[in-house]
């Protein structure tokens, strides 16, 4: 161990050895994102408004779930929707059309919404004529589990057709699931393969023990206790923040 | 898919350590990466080279340690390895647990050149799970 020969480095100083330094950072990786989500919260929290992030695989029915809200709520909770898509204002057209406030973000090809996107489209919403905020993500059940947004909470949806082993298979997003919700059982009939309790058991595997509904926005099976369950979040925000009611509501 | 997003964070991130080391350049880093924060280590490997060109760390060698997956559980009271999609108490089989290792997704320490005498990260923070 000496200063002459070189034995005293090791590959653990080496580059300590060479004039270089290692500094520890521990910092996490998304740290900005992060920050930018703790933003978004902080305007939700400031108007009360519940932020609900909705997340699941291309064509489990999101949109029409919100359809389904709206219409479900009327005058109940005052909704608002931001869209995620790669690309169309299809999906905001739909909700527009059900008379609900609605800003559609374009992501071009990036598979995920992230906490900026949202706090820009947030600019063009109005908070206080709102209950809850609902913001679509990007359809897809890997990408969008890994960002924070700022909402208050996750929904993962996994319908019928796609098979009831969806948590297993992607267990970063159900793992991340407040809510996790069976849509599209007017199909159940036609799809016996789909074994609903084994959907539960995936979820409870990863060691999740979020309420799971079964629902279809078609019928309107099962929709009270998902409206429920939002006046529920939307109250125990507010007694959280203790802030007053939003007027007019 | 979005490995690509995260390397531009990380590069935004250690920019601002060198930065505030007045560090020229940064010849590597160590990153650790648990299999639940959605991450795959080797898109993360191929992505970085393209994120960093033409950053401070453009050419940095970077390492990427696996963080394990472990859970405690509340019945037993113990810890024990699981796996991605199964974590349950491996002693009991119970699914309620928490985990106590595998979400991390951490910039743990960058190598700087021609760095001041005395390197610090800014602001240091505590560990965070994603």
């Amino acid at each position: 161990m000496c200063d002459t020969c070189g034995c005293n480095v090791t590959p653990g100083n080496r580059e300590l050895a060479e004039g270089k330094q290692a500094t520890q950072v521990l910092g996490n990786l998304l740290k900005v994102n992060d920050d930018q989500a703790s933003h978004n919260r902080v305007h939700f929290n400031g108007h009360g408004v519940l932020s609900v992030n909705l997340m699941s695989s291309p064509g489990a029915g999101k949109t029409a779930l919100l359809e389904a809200t709206a219409e479900l709520l009327g005058n109940d909770l005052r909704i608002g929707v931001i869209e995620g898509d790669l690309e169309t204002e299809n999906d905001a057209d739909r909700i527009r059309a059900c008379g609900v406030p609605v800003v559609q973000i374009c992501t071009g090809t990036a598979c995920h919404l992230d906490a900026h996107m949202v706090h820009d489209a947030l600019h063009q919403i109005d908070l206080n004529r709102l209950d809850v905020l609902f913001v679509e993500n990007v359809g897809n059940l890997v990408c969008p589990a890994s960002f924070d947004l700022g909402q208050h909470r996750n929904v993962a949806l996994l319908s019928t057709p796609e098979g009831d082993d969806k948590p297993a298979k992607y267990p970063v997003m159900f793992r991340s699931a407040d809510l996790v919700l069976l849509t599209k059982r007017d199909l159940a009939p036609y799809m016996p393969e789909f074994d609903a309790a084994k959907a539960v058991n995936y979820v409870r595997q990863l060691g999740n023990a979020a309420p799971i509904l079964e629902l279809s926005a078609k019928s309107g099976e099962g929709l009270e206790g998902w409206a429920s369950w939002l006046k529920r979040g939307v109250a125990d925000l507010r007694e959280n923040l203790a802030v007053p009611t939003a007027a007019g509501a | 898919m979005h490995e690509l997003a995260i390397c531009q964070a990380l590069i935004d991130q250690v920019t601002s350590v060198a930065e505030s080391n007045n560090a020229t350049r940064v010849s590597g880093l160590t990153l650790e990466v648990g299999p639940l924060s959605g991450v795959v280590p080797d898109l993360l490997s191929n992505a970085f080279p393209i994120a960093a060109a033409g950053s401070v760390a453009d050419g940095a060698e970077l390492t990427i340690e696996p963080a394990p997956v472990r859970v405690w559980c509340k019945s037993c009271q113990s810890e024990s390895d699981a796996k991605i999609n199964r974590l349950v108490c491996a002693l009991c089989g119970d699914w309620k647990t928490e985990l106590r290792s595998g979400d991390e997704l951490l910039l743990r320490s960058v190598v700087l050149e021609d760095a001041t005498s005395t390197p610090h990260a800014g602001q240091p923070e505590e560990k965070q799970h994603v």
